[in-house]
């Protein structure tokens, strides 16, 4: 019997866009058209003023490490003991990941540090933006 | 809402806590519920309002053969019950029903007849959070932390100190889980779970429950306890994903709810007696007592290692020995109401002399929700 694997995600509409954009290596976030605010995770109006008028658009992927824990509990698809992370993206917004091409200690992951996408291809539909230190 | 027009009448957990292998979460509800009864002298058929979590009310009410005309449903984790005490006070002053019955029960360790927590695939948890190997509270609640400590000059030695002084409560309680005492060194060298938190700074998994009873104030005298009244009261939520917080330097749930409870109350921090916050894990005393407005974040961490909410401390916390120490079914904010409430009736087992304002702040989900109640025994 295959290893249990991580979770996958299922997209829905108001989040294919973003799901499609991971697939094509970019990372989608969405801005209001009316008040400029970037927000995360996806929908199709503004958290922050309402308006339904908002464009998706390709983000740098780079960003920061905000806060993590290092798991050491079992989970299916990892090896303990495993980062969770959050990013903050240089647009602003937070997002849950794992951070890569980097040990799983509290000395090599330090708060701040800069990270940049590094995406993972789960399967032909879902890839998902993984983080690693930035380069340079 | 007016203060003081609402009081607890009953008040009491499940005849057992811990492990209890022979009994079902339906069943805890109703052993929690006939203790409350029968500590408020009254008949099941006396309860016209009824509020649960997690199971729905109907099944709950159907269980114990109660018919309400009012209900309260709202499950929104651990601080549900807190919820429920602001709602039930609201609907009896509104004259929707007279006597309220709250229940709480969870099979949290033997899992008999427990209500599966299902999260999709295609929820944003279930998208955004879930693929990165998030599993159990412990792999969540702590995320935020080390930003905690980060911006507020926090020490591990100082979360670890929340810790040890809940289990100088809990050694005064013999229905406490744990009783051997613990030193900073123990719970820095026991076992990680997810760093920065070690088995000793997460909560404990056990079985229980418990219930309360609520009426109006100018019944609440003829009843056989003393009336421990409803001063203030205030409740928010913020997201189910700890990753989309605003900030992990705070809690946004916890300083809506908190201060609209100390203004309705209308009383200051030094008037509080007794507080209880309900920890999970052990960040969250040092959360609450910062969004609450007791002192700045900065200060929480040197004001627990200072020894300031240990028995004889000038602000004693968790006097149970909380959800660390004493017990943890699931949703802990049920038993943070009991302890408050036993202080306030003066029958605590780590009674806390001449106490009169207590506080109890509870948190839902990770950080998601919020519900803070403060009770007097003054009117």
């Amino acid at each position: 019997m295959a290893e249990p694997a991580r979770a996958k995600p299922k997209p829905t509409p108001e989040t294919q866009h973003f799901w499609d954009g991971t697939q094509a290596n970019e990372l989608r976030l969405q801005r209001c058209d009316a008040c400029a605010n970037v927000y995360f995770p996806p929908r199709p109006f503004c958290p922050s003023c309402a308006s339904r008028k908002v464009s998706v658009f390709k983000a740098s992927g780079k960003g920061k490490l905000y806060s993590y824990v290092i798991h050491h509990r079992p989970a299916p698809g990892f090896t303990p003991p495993y980062a969770i992370a959050v990013v903050e993206l240089d647009e602003g917004p937070r997002l849950m990941t794992n951070i890569v091409e980097c040990p799983q200690t509290p000395e090599a992951l330090e708060l701040d540090m800069k990270l940049e996408v590094a995406f993972e291809k789960l399967d032909d539909k879902i890839t998902l933006p993984l983080f690693r230190p930035a380069k340079g | 809402m007016r203060r003081n027009q609402v009081a607890v009448v009953g008040a009491a957990e499940t005849t057992e806590l811990g492990i209890i292998p022979n009994t079902s979460q339906i069943q805890l509800h109703a052993d929690a519920a006939l203790n409350a009864i029968a500590d408020a002298g009254l008949k099941l058929s006396d309860i016209d309002g009824f509020a649960t979590a997690v199971e729905t009310p109907q099944q709950i009410a159907h269980y114990l053969g109660i018919t309400p005309t009012w209900v309260d449903g709202t499950s929104v984790g651990g601080c549900s019950f807190m919820l429920h005490v602001r709602h039930a006070a609201a609907a009896i002053e509104a004259g929707l029903c007279k006597t309220v019955l709250i229940t709480h029960a969870e099979s949290g360790k033997s899992n008999i007849g427990r209500t599966p927590r299902m999260v999709g695939p295609d929820s944003l948890n279930g998208q955004f959070e879930l693929p990165y190997g998030v599993t159990t509270p412990a792999s969540m609640f702590p995320i935020p932390v080390l930003r905690y400590m980060k911006t507020h000059g926090i020490t591990h030695e100082q979360i670890a100190m929340v810790a040890v002084v809940q289990r100088e409560w809990a050694a005064k309680n013999p229905r406490a889980t744990f009783k051997t005492p613990i030193t900073v060194e123990d719970v820095l060298n026991s076992r990680m779970i997810a760093y920065p938190f070690r088995i000793l700074q997460c909560c404990l998994v056990t079985d229980g429950g418990g219930a309360l009873i609520l009426t109006s104030a100018d019944r609440a005298r003829d009843f056989p306890n003393k009336p421990v009244y409803i001063l203030g009261t205030g409740e928010s939520v913020e997201t189910p994903m700890v990753s989309q917080m605003q900030t992990f330097d705070s809690s946004r749930a916890f300083k809506v709810a908190g201060p609209l409870a100390f203004k309705e109350a209308g009383i200051t921090h030094k008037d509080v007696d007794h507080l209880m916050i309900y920890d999970a894990f052990a960040h969250l005393p040092l959360y609450g007592l910062g969004d609450l407005g007791f002192m700045p974040h900065e200060e929480t961490g040197k004001f627990i290692a200072g020894g300031h909410t240990r028995p004889g401390g000038k602000l004693p916390l968790n006097t149970n020995g909380g959800g660390l120490s004493y017990m943890h079914s699931g949703m802990y904010g049920m038993y943070a109401l009991q302890e408050s409430v036993r202080q306030m009736r003066g029958i605590a087992p780590a009674q806390v002399p001449g106490a009169k304002i207590s506080v109890c702040h509870g948190v839902g989900g990770m950080f998601a929700a919020s519900g803070t109640i403060i009770f007097t025994n003054e009117k």
